[in-house]
């Protein structure tokens, strides 16, 4: 496909990768921040291309991932009425909540129907009056102008039995929270290419001056991928920190600045809890009160729900680039997409699903039962 | 979750609603999509397309820039480090 196959060019990656072995003078720790990029690293082992110098950590860039266990129990909870037509992205139906998935709710008999755009709710709420459609809106700014679009025409049309349940993340509130913590690790970021291609890349300027880091806004393609890692060892070895934009044909500086109109009109900033981190300060949307009629939180009312995550799971500093799956005692053991136990291995684009998909799992217990042969021989 | 890829414009047609919506073409499917953020977005274009909303048409000039600067990487390296046959062959006439 255009502008898809001519990014996989493993010559060019060669070259890519002989310059970055030229340059790099010392050790460096990189964060890719969307989940996409961390699938599209690991699916093509370019974590392992990189030199040993340079470390690639993985951010908390998957909204799936990072939705809080309590989120995903009101989704439940809303789904399981018998007067509801719950709708989602396909992502979100095999996270399990506190009792089961939406997939076995389903099973179950509730009516949930796994949706391409949200623009299609509009469908299913115009032939079905006497139903309640609810969209579970998760996603990062990339995905904010589609569900902005559906309430906001829903409104428009007078589709008064459509609302959405929100839990919308935002990208620099947690690469601030990132680089603020103590334990951060991160010297330089490549940016989420497609969140830039809605909110441009204005908002990171501070950043990078403020914690003297390199963000290089980047594809997710293989060639963007080696080419944005590049853009940052040449600042990160120069001592430079700026806002560089690797992918530059569907990224401009501005963003899209329609759709960042229709998004500030439909929702406002608020506190967000993101899973395996905590809450973060201005770190998510929520509706603003002219939409209220279609907030789903406000219609069902469903009670606090108190929920508790794994002890064992390290999927907290995972997110913060401060360890690897790797270094979790549960990982491919315990920890499995089919029985995940935190945030990183719930959704195919968090860190420890994808190493899993990859088959890291078993080089970790390759290395394992040779430590173990080792142990017993000497 | 945030997968965009690039699809071309077959068709610019608004719903019965007014919604300025497209047929675009995904290397062979072709899906609805809308173009309400994507005003300038013309038939023949490529756009952007999350979860069923064109984000930006993508920009063929910036593309095509980026594409040749990484070429041009590719010719300097073949200049700057001779392919290990290329040095062999090198050694063996000298």
């Amino acid at each position: 496909m255009k502008y898809l196959d001519e990014y996989r060019d493993e010559s060019l990656a060669k070259s890519i990768l002989a310059e970055i072995r030229r340059l790099v003078t010392r050790p460096w720790v990189l964060m890719e921040v969307c989940g996409g990029q961390t699938h599209s690293i690991v699916k093509y082992g370019i974590d392992r291309l990189l030199p040993d110098e340079i470390e690639l950590v993985h951010g908390p860039g998957c909204p799936v991932c990072v939705t809080a266990l309590e989120m995903i129990d009101k989704a439940h909870a809303i789904a399981r009425q018998p007067d509801v037509i719950f709708c989602s992205f396909g992502d979100m139906l095999r996270v399990p909540g506190s009792d089961g998935d939406l997939l076995t709710l389903k099973s179950r008999g509730a009516d949930i129907r796994v949706l391409y755009s949200p623009i299609d709710c509009l469908k299913i709420a115009r032939a079905n009056p006497d139903k309640k459609v609810v969209f579970f809106a998760i996603g990062f700014e990339t995905t904010a102008p589609a569900n902005a679009m559906s309430v906001f025409q829903a409104h428009k049309q007078g589709l008064m039995n459509y609302s959405i349940l929100v839990s919308h993340v935002l990208v620099p509130p947690a690469m601030a929270a990132i680089l603020q913590s103590p334990q951060n690790r991160v010297q330089g970021f490549l940016g989420p290419g497609h969140v830039c291609a809605v909110m441009g890349y204005e908002e990171y300027e501070p950043i990078a001056a403020q914690f003297h880091v390199p963000i290089v806004i980047t594809g997710f393609e293989p060639l963007d991928l080696l080419q944005g890692t590049l853009m940052a060892l040449r600042q990160l070895e120069a001592g430079r920190a700026e806002v560089e934009n690797q992918y530059p044909r569907v990224v401009r500086r501005e963003g899209n600045r329609s759709a960042q109109q229709l998004v500030s009109e439909v929702f406002e900033v608020c506190d967000r809890k993101w899973r395996g981190v905590g809450s973060i300060p201005n770190s998510g949307y929520r509706l603003r009160r002219e939409f209220r009629e279609h907030d789903a939180e406000r219609i069902f009312a469903v009670r606090q729900i108190d929920t508790r995550e794994s002890d064992i799971c390290i999927s907290g500093e995972i997110l913060r680039g401060i360890r690897k799956p790797h270094d979790c005692p549960a990982f491919g053991t315990l920890c499995t997409p089919d029985h995940p136990l935190g945030a990183t291995m719930v959704s195919a684009e968090g860190a420890c699903a994808a190493y899993f998909a990859y088959g890291r799992h078993l080089a970790a217990e390759r290395i394992a039962a040779q430590a173990r042969e080792e142990a017993v021989l000497s | 979750m945030c997968l965009a890829i690039p699809g071309k414009i077959v068709e610019i047609n608004d719903d019965e609603h007014g919604v300025r919506m497209a047929r675009a073409n995904f290397g062979g499917i072709v899906k609805q999509v809308c173009l309400e953020y994507t005003p300038e977005a013309r038939a023949g274009n490529y756009v952007l397309v999350h979860v069923g909303f064109a984000l930006g048409v993508v920009d063929e000039a910036e593309a095509a820039q980026t594409y040749q600067a990484l070429k041009n990487m590719d010719q300097l390296g073949e200049l700057a480090y001779p392919q290990p046959e290329a040095a062999a062959a090198a050694v063996t006439t000298s």
